[in-house]
């Protein structure tokens, strides 16, 4: 039963944070309801014609009822329409979303990929120079500002040394040699400042394993230090990693909106981006609504992937 | 080496410091002067790190961004912290449903990001760095609260709290003389790692053309007019980064260092 009490209350969270993100997003974008027309009709709207066009758009009943609407329209998948182009806002986004996972899955796997290792090793290094360089080193990733590492990324392999893409994208189903050249540069500079977060995680989950009596007594019969802390530790060290993994991936998502940018992917971060610039409100409700609702979602995913891997919770004993 | 953290912190800290003190008297030309006939110079004598595309000293533009950064991570920090500690020991003390709510209402609030929030403001009320801060003070309340109420009830459970309670001491009085003083340096550490991140998403707002629209100088704004000319002038993308990298640096270091400071007992809760 303590599982179930855990799931629900963690349900419960998940619900409430998508409700307060909504009425946020809502708050944010489309309380005012003059504000769309006005932008709409441009400088030089009469009160009179932006006052019409509100009528017409719909946007003159009490906004409880458009934040349901909204809602409901989100739970049928429907994100709302451009006010400029009238396009479906989530058949605009469908095309981008893949880009976007492509560039965070990949991100956050070679972070982990990376981080893993690295920060055994500063653990288990931590009193040699092995360590401190280690730690140095992730000291600097966390420093260095994402998109400027891309800016030196581009210069380096794609201005000088002519070996891959500045910037665009290419489909993976029209050309796959070609969208894993146009990702690489783009996955590296995500992943430098993920993986740099990561490895202090890393390395004080597998610093606080180094102490437990069952590395202890794995080195005592005679495992070498590495497979003990691989075979042993791994699992005991999960569960902080997850969430920070969880909560990284958010922040890969967040900071895929400046990669994209700067690569000029076609992702949904520069489909925000461009809406912001053009002021078009209801495509930043729709996407910033998606990406907020995936942040959630994948914070929710990390809490049930608890109940996953630590026995404790699964058979009721006291954590 | 723990040390180390500190004083490299402070050191890093101080030059950005000394920077935009010093920008405020001087700088070796007017940062906003644009001066065509002098695009994309080298380095030399007149202009320690050359010029840019306007024709504008880059180190005299270098020098007017670190008041940018300054500025933004206080002002965002002080959002933060001003919300956010009182909020956390509310909860730390009042305990019961007043913690539970306010606890439930900041696990809400935490997952939303900085940077989403700061779009969001600069869709609807346009780009400037006043939403800039005001997002990311916003965003990192969540986390202040966190660490004050972990750092409140650890305060509260210790012997001399519950001695000045049981001879009459009222909350206010327990709050401002004895938990306060006490999570201060907690409150400094959160307060190191916060300006860190504060100057991170202003440079990538500024970087995005979403915090400064004017000629304002700023690091991540000089990344951004650096890019477009990077085939050229590659060394122009080099200061500003660096800049940033060595504030962000600092401030993750001194927070660090203080963190090693700290009592035993409240480092646990960072």
């Amino acid at each position: 039963m303590r599982i179930l009490a855990f799931l629900g209350r963690r349900l419960g969270i998940f619900a409430l944070s998508l409700l307060g993100a909504s009425l946020l997003v809502f708050a944010v974008c489309a309380a005012l309801p003059g504000e769309v027309a006005a932008i709409i009709l441009g400088e030089g709207a009469t009160p009179d014609q932006i006052a019409k066009l509100t009528a017409q758009l719909g946007l003159d009943r009490p906004w409880p009822v458009r934040y349901a609407e909204w809602v409901g329209g989100m739970l049928r998948g429907d994100f709302g329409t451009s006010y400029f182009t009238g396009q479906n806002v989530l058949q605009l986004m469908a095309p981008r979303i893949a880009v976007t996972l492509w560039l965070v899955f990949f991100a956050l796997v070679l972070s982990v990929l990376v981080a893993v290792p690295v920060g055994m090793l500063a653990a288990m290094k931590r009193r040699s120079w092995i360590g401190f360089v280690a730690s140095a080193a992730a000291q600097l990733g966390m420093a260095i500002p994402a998109f400027w590492a891309a800016i030196a990324l581009v210069l380096v392999f794609a201005v000088w040394l002519h070996q891959l893409p500045a910037n665009g994208y290419v489909p993976l189903t029209t050309d796959p040699a070609s969208w894993a050249a146009h990702l690489v540069l783009p996955v590296i500079s995500l992943a430098i400042v993920q993986a740099s977060v990561l490895v202090r995680y890393v390395r004080s989950a597998f610093i606080e394993v180094l102490s437990e009596d069952y590395y202890r007594t794995a080195r005592a019969v005679g495992w070498r230090p590495f497979p003990a802390l691989l075979r042993h530790g791994l699992r005991n060290a999960a569960l902080s990693l997850v969430t920070v993994i969880g909560l990284q991936l958010a922040s890969v998502l967040v900071g895929a909106i400046v990669i994209e940018s700067v690569f000029a992917l076609p992702g949904l971060g520069s489909q925000l981006l461009d809406a912001v610039s053009q002021r078009d409100l209801s495509i930043v409700q729709g996407v910033v609504m998606f990406l907020a609702a995936a942040v959630l979602l994948i914070n929710f995913l990390v809490d049930l992937s608890y109940a996953w891997i630590d026995p404790r919770l699964r058979t009721g004993d006291e954590r | 080496m723990r040390r180390l953290s500190l004083w490299l912190g402070a050191a890093l800290v101080a030059l950005v410091v000394l920077m935009a003190l010093v920008s405020l008297v001087w700088t070796p030309y007017d940062p906003t002067l644009v001066v065509p006939g002098q695009r994309l110079q080298n380095p030399s004598a007149a202009h320690w790190l050359g010029t840019d595309a306007m024709g504008i000293d880059v180190f005299s533009r270098l020098l007017i961004g670190a008041q940018t950064t300054i500025v933004v991570g206080v002002v965002s920090v002080s959002i933060a912290a001003v919300l956010g500690v009182p909020l956390g020991m509310l909860s730390g003390q009042a305990g019961g449903w007043v913690d539970e709510v306010v606890m439930r209402v900041t696990d809400i609030a935490y997952a939303f990001p900085a940077l989403l929030l700061a779009i969001l403001l600069a869709a609807r009320f346009g780009a400037s760095p006043v939403t800039a801060m005001i997002a990311i003070g916003l965003a990192t309340i969540p986390s202040f609260a966190r660490v004050t109420r972990a750092g409140t009830t650890q305060v509260m459970s210790s012997e001399f709290v519950l001695a000045a309670r049981a001879s009459g001491t009222r909350w206010p009085g327990v709050s401002m003389r004895h938990v306060l003083p006490n999570i201060a340096p907690l409150i400094g550490v959160q307060a190191s790692v916060t300006f860190a991140l504060a100057i991170l998403a202003e440079a990538a707002l500024s970087y995005l053309g979403l915090s400064t629209a004017a000629i304002v100088p700023t690091w991540g704004k000089m990344l951004r007019d650096a890019q477009s000319v990077m085939f050229s002038a590659p060394l122009q993308a080099l200061w500003p980064g660096l800049a940033i990298a060595m504030a962000v640096l600092g401030f993750n270091l001194l927070g660090d260092g203080l963190r090693d400071l700290l009592d035993p007992r409240l480092r646990e809760v960072t």
